[in-house]
């Protein structure tokens, strides 16, 4: 589904990423853990398409196509989904309206019909069931007034509704109490599939015990330092991440 | 050059000065020496020059350099989309400042509420009502556009709601120019008695590619616990000049609810003038501008708290597009003996281009120390970070700003409560980018 090759990304003339290598394949959840300013938020940004990143070097070949000759919209009309650690406000436009609107962007790229309000009411109000909200959220303005867990459980409804084959939850877990990281997560595990794939974008092992990853990478300096199965993330929670910091050590050396 | 356009000018107030000699006389003594006086007045004080403090960002120049010769009607106008239904038997229409009879009617309004044409009515059982109101509050004798009007007041309106009356439809006052009267001077008085509660709607609505200027003074007088939500609306045509007054005084806890939405005109300036000279008032003076291209547009709003326990609140919003350019200048005065007061100004403004320029100015100036005021303004562009999060839900770039745009407007366009036009103004936010929204 998604084959990341060598890939260097910076933002305003500084490398941030150096050298990514990640395959997803369809049905598989990876975490991407590491410490503040190891990359992985400017990772999960580069494939949603943030325009102030800029890929220096490598590919991104998503579904058998150049994700990175895709703008950002087209990219979530062919199935890219990034939550964000902090979702904008769009006051003066209702939830329902701004899901529909979306919703049908995505079914008009598809070529498939689009809903009309009536109808897409009751597709929102099956999907919201999934993070456990309320009709009243779907009045309110997008993420207008939404407390901290409230946007962030706005931001699994947006991927109820939109069925992403590849989610990017970027540090979906931070801020969030216990309640709300369970309803999170148990949302994200009815979505995932074997058709879907779920990339989690997190600095804490915590959110890990709700959505257990097939994979786990630890990013250090823009590089992947270690590699490994959902038991890395224990060993992470215990160890810390000072014993990957030495990352100069892990540059490849000339072979002579 | 400059000896070219004083030149202009000089021969604009002359051709002015000559269309005030030949209008005829209103038969009503009072009215027609109030119309000579303020065109001597007019003679002296001239247009305004971008010397004068209050005008320093408006230039007026190009108005003394149009033709007031009337010509044959040069654009056709689509009046389907602007009208507002809840005001069908309510309304008063105007085409190039004559009262239409046949497309006005009032048969809905109830008992004790008079809407009529100006003249007519200063002739009538309300010429002594008139006499004391009319041209009390709009300055003729500092204000040269003010005094232009009050010389021309002609054709016009006049409200007037009785004691403890409630008229719960909008009342329309439709004011249409088509290009071939090349200057009309549209006056409206409304006068609000005690405890009485109303709606109006004053749109100005024009030819886009005529030129033509609009001149209009508005006065408001609330009585005590008087109750007025007043909406001004201007769609001028886009070669259009609109340069015009409002004036409210407000009552013993009158309340006065006015909110202008400004998105026509080549250059339009609005002077809104609310006077709080009686105790326990309150005041919503709030706008919106949508300017695009080469467009102008200029307010200059005075809340003036003169008595105490008054309360004023202004939220003026501005979105900016193209060349062009747009001028907030909002004073409070609150004087030494209105001490309680609660004023609060904000003005907001959204910048969709570079090229785009604001000029914004609150001001506070506090005699009374017993008060509470805030005020504030600011300017910005749209985030990157806003758009990429939408962008990252599938919605187009385009499609993106339009729905931020409308976000930031949201707040002025909600308080509408005359849908029709709520919904026009959403639209004409939205169709910029042919957006639509349902819910």
């Amino acid at each position: 589904m998604l084959e990341v090759k060598d890939l260097y990304a910076g933002i305003d003339g500084k490398e941030i990423l150096k050298g990514i290598n990640l395959t997803v394949k369809k049905g598989e959840i990876h975490a991407i853990m590491g410490p503040n300013g190891s990359g992985k938020s400017t990772l999960a940004k580069v494939l949603a398409g943030h325009p102030a990143y800029e890929v220096t070097k490598g590919e991104v070949i998503y579904e058998g196509k150049n994700l990175l000759e895709m703008s950002t919209d087209e990219r979530a009309r062919e199935g890219v989904f990034m939550a964000f650690q902090y979702p904008i406000e769009v006051p003066g436009v209702s939830n329902a309206q701004f899901l529909r609107l979306a919703y049908n962007e995505k079914r008009k790229h598809l070529g498939e019909e689009e809903l009309d309000p009536l109808e897409f009411k009751d597709l929102l109000k099956e999907r919201a069931k999934v993070v456990e909200m309320d009709a009243s959220f779907m009045t309110r303005s997008v993420n207008e007034g939404f407390s901290g867990g409230e946007k962030k459980r706005n931001e699994i409804l947006q991927m109820a509704v939109l069925e992403p084959k590849l989610a990017v939850l970027d540090e979906t877990d931070s801020g969030l109490d216990i309640d709300a990281l369970r309803i999170v997560a148990g949302g994200v595990n009815q979505l995932h599939n074997s058709e879907n794939a779920v990339i989690l974008v997190t600095h804490y092992q915590r959110l890990l015990n709700y959505i257990v990853p097939h994979f786990v990478h630890v990013l250090a300096q823009g590089r992947i330092a270690k590699e490994g199965g959902k038991e890395l993330a224990l060993e992470l929670e215990q160890k810390g991440y000072d014993w990957l910091k030495p990352a100069d050590s892990n540059v490849a050396v000339p072979a002579n | 050059m400059v000896t070219e356009l004083i030149k202009q000018e000089s021969s604009y107030l002359e051709a002015l000065r000559d269309l005030h000699s030949a209008q005829p006389a209103s038969n009503v003594e009072w009215l027609d020496s109030l119309r000579n006086t303020a065109m001597e007045r007019f003679s002296e004080l001239g247009f305004p020059s971008v010397k004068d403090e209050e005008w320093k960002y408006t230039n007026v120049a190009p108005i003394a350099r149009m033709s007031i010769q009337p010509s044959a009607a040069s654009a056709d106008l689509e009046l389907a989309n602007f009208e507002v239904p809840e005001a069908n038997d309510s309304q008063l229409v105007f085409i190039n400042g004559k009262l239409q009879r046949d497309r006005s009617s009032v048969t809905a309004l109830p008992d004790g509420v008079t809407a009529v044409d100006l003249v007519e009515a200063c002739g009538s059982d309300h010429s002594t009502i008139l006499r004391e109101h009319l041209a009390r509050f709009a300055d003729y004798v500092s204000s040269g556009f003010t005094a232009l009007n009050t010389g021309f007041i002609s054709d016009g309106v006049f409200i007037h709601v009785r004691r403890n009356v409630e008229v719960s439809q909008p009342i329309h006052i439709l004011f249409i120019s088509d290009g071939a009267q090349p200057v009309t001077f549209p006056r409206v008085l409304i006068v609000a008695e005690e405890n009485s509660s109303a709606t109006i709607v004053e749109s100005y609505l024009g030819a886009n590619g005529a030129e033509y200027f609009t001149n209009a003074v508005v006065e408001v007088a609330l009585k005590d616990a008087a109750r007025l939500e007043h909406y001004k609306v201007q769609r001028e045509g886009s070669d259009a000049f609109h340069v015009a007054t409002t004036v409210a005084e407000l009552g013993n806890n009158a309340s006065y609810n006015t909110t202008t939405l400004n998105l026509g005109a080549k250059l339009s300036r609005h002077d809104v003038r609310t006077i709080m000279d009686h105790e326990g008032a309150e005041c919503w003076v709030d706008g919106l501008y949508l300017v695009s291209e080469n467009q102008h547009t200029d307010t200059h709003s005075v809340i003036d708290h003169r008595k105490p326990h008054c309360t004023s609140h202004q939220l003026y919003k501005g979105i900016l597009d193209g060349k062009s350019r747009a001028v907030f200048n909002g004073k409070i005065f609150v004087r030494h003996d209105a001490q309680k007061t609660d004023a609060m100004q904000t003005n907001k403004n959204l910048l969709l281009s570079n090229e785009a320029r604001v000029d914004t100015k609150p001001q506070l100036e506090i005699l009374a120390d017993d008060v509470k005021c805030a005020h504030g303004a600011a300017v910005g562009q749209i985030e990157e970070d806003e758009l990429f999060y939408l962008e990252t839900r599938g919605i187009h770039p385009d499609l993106a700003r339009n729905l931020l745009t409308y976000g930031f407007a949201e707040e002025v366009i909600n308080k509408i409560k005359v849908e029709s036009i709520k919904q026009q103004l959403d639209e004409a936010v939205l169709n910029r980018l042919n957006t639509r929204l349902e819910v």
